[in-house]
């Protein structure tokens, strides 16, 4: 992904932005490559919203530059609106006009003409399997239903790039796949998809390259891949019966993180027969009751862990806990060791 | 096509969105239709026959309420408006709309244009309900046409203000406010009965609030009587009122939106 042959769709350098002492981005670098899928991957709370709304004009940043489409987001930003679409994490979609009216709506805005502005209604209606309810007001619609005229609604002007903020949240199994699948048609079509997400599974599922941030920082950049090596192994959970089992297994396990309230302690291992034996015997040597047990190969979740030192979307929740994160695992992000925050860099190297 | 011929493409647009709203949730029109008629209904129906008996100058009490009911039509309408800005607003379609290349102002003109329609279509309305019931007013078309104007510049700058204020409010319970501001303002006014009845600070309250020189206006021009300097005044008011929240709403719709 490193090389492509086509100039850069959205590219910032040193976003910031900061609602009143509460810095919301702290310098972010992006560079999102025409007709790729790009996800930016965080917790609640992280920046990512703060990103869309820059990057598609709601709001200026304080700080930094950056390029949507080819155009300056400060000096063009009617030529920027020109060239995208957003759909945000709340439906932006007229409830009292029909499906049908609503799609009208953009294509008026779009200064189509009538006849071009029914065909692509028409035409978005099918493909968004809206037909049926083309004609009832949006009120109506379920929550997928809603999502899926939202992002029709965006697709009228036929946008080169589109932002989605949380495309997914909040959907069922399958109203999420079918917007994964209208997701992957839209970049085969040629167009750049900026989306943000929470979910690991679905950066891993849409995204050519991903960028983990956190307290707004960009804390690692790369594909699923590429990130997933950062962990070189996996981790055993280990769930017990009492505090007094977890406090003396944390005291023989080197590297290991424990939660406390879930009586967890993570241990990191790659779940072999050789390295499982070990670990149980070594439970079984300070005799600690364990409730359960189970192997966790690497996933996003342990690179977030990782690289953030708390796991995705909720704080930590042991304040005594160190991450589960191995040592080796951070200096082979590229980015990851200039712009990881203290406190991580700190718990990484005090062991 | 040029910016003014899209300023003008994108607020047509964005009007016929608000009326066909109105169109399918008539609700909200004709609330603010029926509370000016069954004011006018009780004031004249029950209390006119009292106020009639204390009121000196006057003829038929019908003929003095009819401006200050169409006040309170004006006022109403617009509190319709304030609550479908702040829809807009709350809802996250207003987000869509910053974030197209539109006229960035068409969605507040719309609603101003709509607004106005909604507003003179339930005017012209109460005017014939009040002629069934007996209102007599002047027909001289030059008075028609100046009272008309008159009103048009209150719709407008009642409009104005509710839409700073629909724009202004994070929520809809926000512009209940102005709401309770137009339905009480017309009854410390010259609407229903004369200032000069009233009592002490009360009465020169109702003497220099804004409703009242309009309303004396509007009676003026309607009634055939001498509008003298309180026309001047209604229109500074209008003027005044409606530059205020022309100005307070651009700042409001121009302000970035919350985090």
């Amino acid at each position: 992904m490193a090389t492509t042959p086509f100039p850069s769709a959205i590219t910032a350098t040193g976003l910031s932005k900061s609602f009143g002492d509460h810095v919301v981005l702290d310098g972010i670098d992006l560079d999102v490559p025409r007709a790729t899928v790009f996800a930016l991957l965080g917790p609640n709370g992280s920046g990512k919203t703060t990103t869309v709304r820059i990057l598609s004009t709601l709001i200026r940043a304080d700080g930094g530059q950056a390029t949507v489409a080819g155009h300056d987001l400060d000096r063009e930003a009617a030529a920027v609106r020109g060239a995208i679409g957003v759909t945000g994490q709340f439906s932006a979609v007229d409830g009292l006009l029909t499906g049908e009216e609503n799609l009208q709506l953009m294509a008026d805005l779009q200064h189509l003409g009538r006849a071009e502005g029914r065909r692509r209604t028409a035409d978005l209606l099918e493909r968004f399997d809206l037909l049926d309810a083309a004609k009832k007001t949006a009120a109506t619609y379920s929550g997928g239903m809603r999502r899926r005229l939202d992002l029709a609604m965006t697709l009228v002007g036929d946008p080169s790039v589109i932002f989605l903020d949380e495309p997914t949240t909040g959907l069922d199994p399958r109203s999420r796949r079918t917007m994964w699948q209208i997701i992957r048609r839209l970049v085969a079509g040629g167009v750049t998809v900026f989306l943000t997400t929470q979910y690991l599974e679905e950066a891993d599922a849409l995204a050519d390259r991903i960028a983990v941030i956190d307290h707004g920082k960009v804390v690692a950049t790369g594909t699923a891949d590429e990130l997933k090596r950062q962990i070189p192994g996996g981790h055993i959970r280990v769930r017990f019966a009492d505090a007094a089992g977890l406090d003396a297994a944390a005291r023989v396990f080197d590297g290991s993180s424990r939660d406390d309230e879930a009586l967890t302690l993570r241990v990191p291992g790659d779940g072999g027969v050789r390295s499982m034996r070990a670990l149980l015997d070594r439970l079984d040597a300070v005799e600690a009751e364990v409730a359960d047990l189970s192997v966790h190969t690497p996933d996003l979740d342990d690179v977030f862990f990782a690289l953030t030192g708390t796991p995705t979307g909720t704080p930590t929740g042991s304040p005594t806990g160190t991450p589960a994160g191995n040592p080796k695992a951070n200096p082979t992000g590229a980015r990851a060791g200039a712009d990881t925050t203290e406190p991580t860099t700190e718990k990484e190297t005090a062991r | 096509m040029s910016a003014l011929t899209h300023a003008v493409t994108d607020s047509t647009t964005m009007l016929r969105r608000s009326l066909r709203h109105t169109l399918r949730y008539p609700a909200s029109m004709v609330t603010s239709l029926l509370v000016p008629v069954l004011l006018l209904l009780l004031f004249v129906g029950v209390f006119g026959g009292a106020i009639n008996a204390g009121m000196t100058n006057s003829g038929d009490y019908i003929n003095y309420i009819v401006p200050g009911i169409l006040l309170v039509t004006v006022g109403y309408g617009s509190s319709t408006t304030a609550l479908a800005v702040n829809k807009d607003m709350t809802e996250g379609i207003i987000d869509r709309f910053r974030t197209m290349a539109i006229t960035r102002g068409s969605v507040l003109s719309g609603h101003v244009l709509a607004a106005t329609i909604r507003t003179m279509a339930s005017l012209t309305l109460v005017v014939g309900v009040a002629l069934l019931m007996g209102f007599r007013p002047t027909t001289d078309p030059v008075r028609w046409v100046a009272a008309i104007g008159v009103v048009l510049l209150l719709v407008l700058a009642l409009t104005w203000l509710a839409v700073a204020i629909g724009l202004a409010s994070p929520t809809a319970e926000g512009t209940t406010g102005f709401l309770l501001l137009v339905q009480m303002l017309p009854f410390i006014s010259s609407a229903f009965v004369a200032p000069e009845t009233m009592s002490g600070s009360v009465r020169w309250f109702a003497h220099n609030q804004p409703f009242t020189p309009i309303i004396d206006t509007l009676r003026g021009l309607l009634m055939d009587t001498p509008v003298g300097d309180r026309g001047l005044v209604a229109v500074a008011w209008s003027a005044g009122l409606a530059l205020l929240g022309y100005l307070w709403a651009r700042t409001a719709f121009n302000r970035p939106p919350r985090p």
